[in-house]
């Protein structure tokens, strides 16, 4: 069930009115009921991975949250006996024990993930070395299809169940909340990757609701649908066309291809997430937010904390810090230390190991294929390159402070964010291209004057001589679009940004909201309008499923 | 714990030397001072200079928000 689907708008408003209308105490249940329900239309096999991951949690966190209870109670009742070392001996076999369940859990958890999204990418691996190695054999692919969203609940799964482990919560012991954590429905499309802690309260123990929470959420999937509807499938057209077609777009139209996904996905994603948010808080239930105007970003480093939060902080604490601190990157710490090394580098050294695991781990999450890991050690190497030159960045500054441009001037900010989204923009052709050799193949198109080629022959000549025009008009119809879109899509960034400015000084639903009555029905009515009237419906348009959904 | 306030803080002015007279100040990680690359090299002078080993579940901002707060955590861990 798409989320800009009529029968989605359908589901999502008969949902309210039963949980709305039911019981307090009932609701979770409904909730699960709702989730299940809206999960089956992926396919019912799909519900029997969700189901056994739940099964597998319930289990493993049930299990660890019990030992931690007899080891407190009997550290409790025989502290009078206990000497200090035979407490704290105690203490390390039971995190032992626990560590043990923890381990079983995460096997079978990220063992399911891993079957399901890399066996057919490490078959073709193994057969391209049987390939390099003069051998006839073949594995044949398994062909297994990825379950909806299995990326995002498992990685929620395991950050609840390590959550347990840490002591950093108390698992529930009611299996359907552990249910209703793993599956509730507004997250499987696209995430964001939820804490158990931030958002087990809501789901277990709702509050009465207003209408407050049901005007705002509702306002907040409007905005997503517009943004999802009007912009990111408009831009997708292009996009599609630009990078399905390599050899005919190449040059110029790479640029345009490049500029146009920056677009589409900032409001494919981030419009996906509105509509999470806010059919959230319609059942009064808060998601944390996944995105703090990424653009404005000023390098990579800081648009990776402004981006796709809730994964960017998981990577962290489940994987960067645990990985910093283990014995391993220790040992290599120590030993750089005694090196000849200089100081400073003895120091980055542990930590860029850890953080080009990550960033292979993250490449490697969004998508089983050499592009994305190399998309992953690419943002990892732009990101060092970064951290090593700050000194001389500072020495430049501290030369010019002034003189040219300050650094924390409005105009050095948008040189800033504009080199990020240029920087961001190259990676990305990585997404877009799905291929490494095709990715490199249009990106040296820019520099070599391909424009002209593609200008003159095959679909892009095609489009643009159908289309009857030349120039400006003539390279728009060579993408798939027309003026209309164009005006559509410029408005739509510039309300973007503008919209993205307004948010610095604060909620703009709830300066909405506080706004006179007939401003604020206006621009509700606007918004909608824009929906219906500029929404990319109809021949030519593919009302797509989410990027994010795919990962 | 006083002990440990003065190496904590020598660690942050190494990394930040823009702290240099400010280095009692509090919101290292919410206004953005610290990011993991410092709390990671703040991770591994602690366990060269104390033998600390800070665990991952250790790491939050609240216990890095602070020189104090940071040498507070070395204390707890020694003394566990």
């Amino acid at each position: 069930m798409l989320f800009t689907s009529y029968a989605f708008i359908g589901f999502l408003c008969a949902g309210l009115i039963i949980y709305r209308l039911a019981p307090i105490k009932a609701r979770p249940y409904i909730l699960l009921a709702l989730s299940y329900y809206f999960y089956a239309h992926a396919g019912l096999w799909c519900v029997i991975f969700i189901a056994s991951t739940t099964v597998v949690t319930y289990l493993v966190t049930v299990k660890m949250g019990a030992m931690t209870a007899k080891r407190k109670k009997y550290l409790a009742d025989s502290k009078d006996i206990l000497a200090k070392e035979e407490a704290r001996n105690y203490k390390a076999r039971d995190k032992r024990s626990r560590r043990r369940v923890l381990i079983v859990g995460l096997l079978l958890t990220l063992g399911l993930l891993a079957v399901v999204k890399y066996t057919d990418f490490t078959i073709t691996n193994i057969n391209s070395l049987l390939d390099l190695v003069g051998s006839e054999g073949k594995i044949p692919l398994a062909g297994i299809l990825m379950p909806m969203g299995i990326s995002f609940y498992i990685f929620s799964t395991v950050g609840y169940m390590v959550d347990v482990y840490r002591e950093a919560v108390t698992p529930t012991r009611n299996p359907f909340h552990t249910a209703l954590f793993i599956s509730f429905f507004p997250q499987l499309v696209q995430g964001p990757i939820s804490r158990y802690g931030d958002i087990s309260k809501d789901l277990f123990d709702p509050k009465p609701l207003g209408i407050e929470s049901l005007k705002l959420g509702a306002m907040r999937v409007l905005w997503g649908f517009a943004k999802k509807l009007v912009i990111a499938d408009r831009a997708l057209v292009a996009v599609k066309l630009i990078t399905g077609n390599p050899q005919e777009y190449t040059g110029i139209y790479v640029v345009a291809g490049m500029a146009l996904y920056a677009l589409e996905l900032y409001a494919d994603f981030t419009g996906g997430i509105d509509i999470t948010i806010g059919a959230a808080q319609m059942f009064g239930i808060g998601v944390k937010e996944n995105f703090v105007r990424p653009y404005f970003s000023k390098n990579v480093a800081e648009y990776w904390r402004r981006w796709h939060i809730t994964m960017g902080t998981w990577f962290a604490d489940y994987v960067f810090y645990p990985m910093s601190s283990c014995k391993l990157i220790r040992k290599i710490s120590g030993a750089l230390k005694k090196s000849r090394l200089p100081r400073r580098a003895a120091q980055r050294i542990p930590v860029y190991i850890t953080s080009a695991v990550v960033w292979f781990a993250t490449g490697l999450w969004h998508g089983a294929s050499w592009n994305f890991i190399l998309w992953g050690m690419l943002n990892f190497a732009v990101i060092m390159i970064s951290q090593e030159f700050e000194p001389l960045y500072a020495r430049f500054h501290g030369k010019f402070d002034g003189r040219i441009v300050r650094p924390d001037s409005a105009p050095y900010k948008a040189f800033a964010a504009t080199r990020t989204i240029v920087i961001l923009s190259c990676l990305r052709m990585l997404d877009c291209y799905g291929d490494v050799g095709t990715t490199f193949s249009a990106f040296g198109s820019i520099f070599t004057g391909g424009a002209a080629g593609a200008a003159g022959t095959g679909i892009a000549a095609g489009a643009a001589g159908a289309a009857g025009a030349a120039g400006v008009g003539g390279f728009i119809s060579a993408v798939g679009l027309d003026w209309f879109d164009v005006v559509i899509l410029l408005a739509g960034t510039i309300i973007l940004f503008a919209v993205s400015m307004l948010q610095r000084k604060g909620s703009v639903r709830g300066r909405l909201f506080a706004a006179p009555f007939a401003l604020r029905v206006g621009i509700i009515i606007a918004v909608a309008v824009a929906v219906v009237l500029f929404g990319a419906y109809g021949p030519g348009y593919d009302v797509g499923q989410f990027i994010y959904n795919r990962f | 714990m006083e002990d440990y306030l003065d190496v904590v803080k020598q660690i942050l002015l190494d990394l930040h030397p823009e702290l240099d007279g400010d280095e009692d100040r509090d919101g290292l990680v919410a206004d953005g001072i610290l990011d993991s690359y410092d709390i990671i090299t703040i991770i591994t002078q602690l366990a060269d200079e104390f033998d600390a080993v800070i665990t991952a579940d250790k790491i939050t901002p609240e216990n890095f928000d602070s020189a104090e707060s940071i040498a507070e955590l070395v204390d707890e861990i020694l003394n566990e």
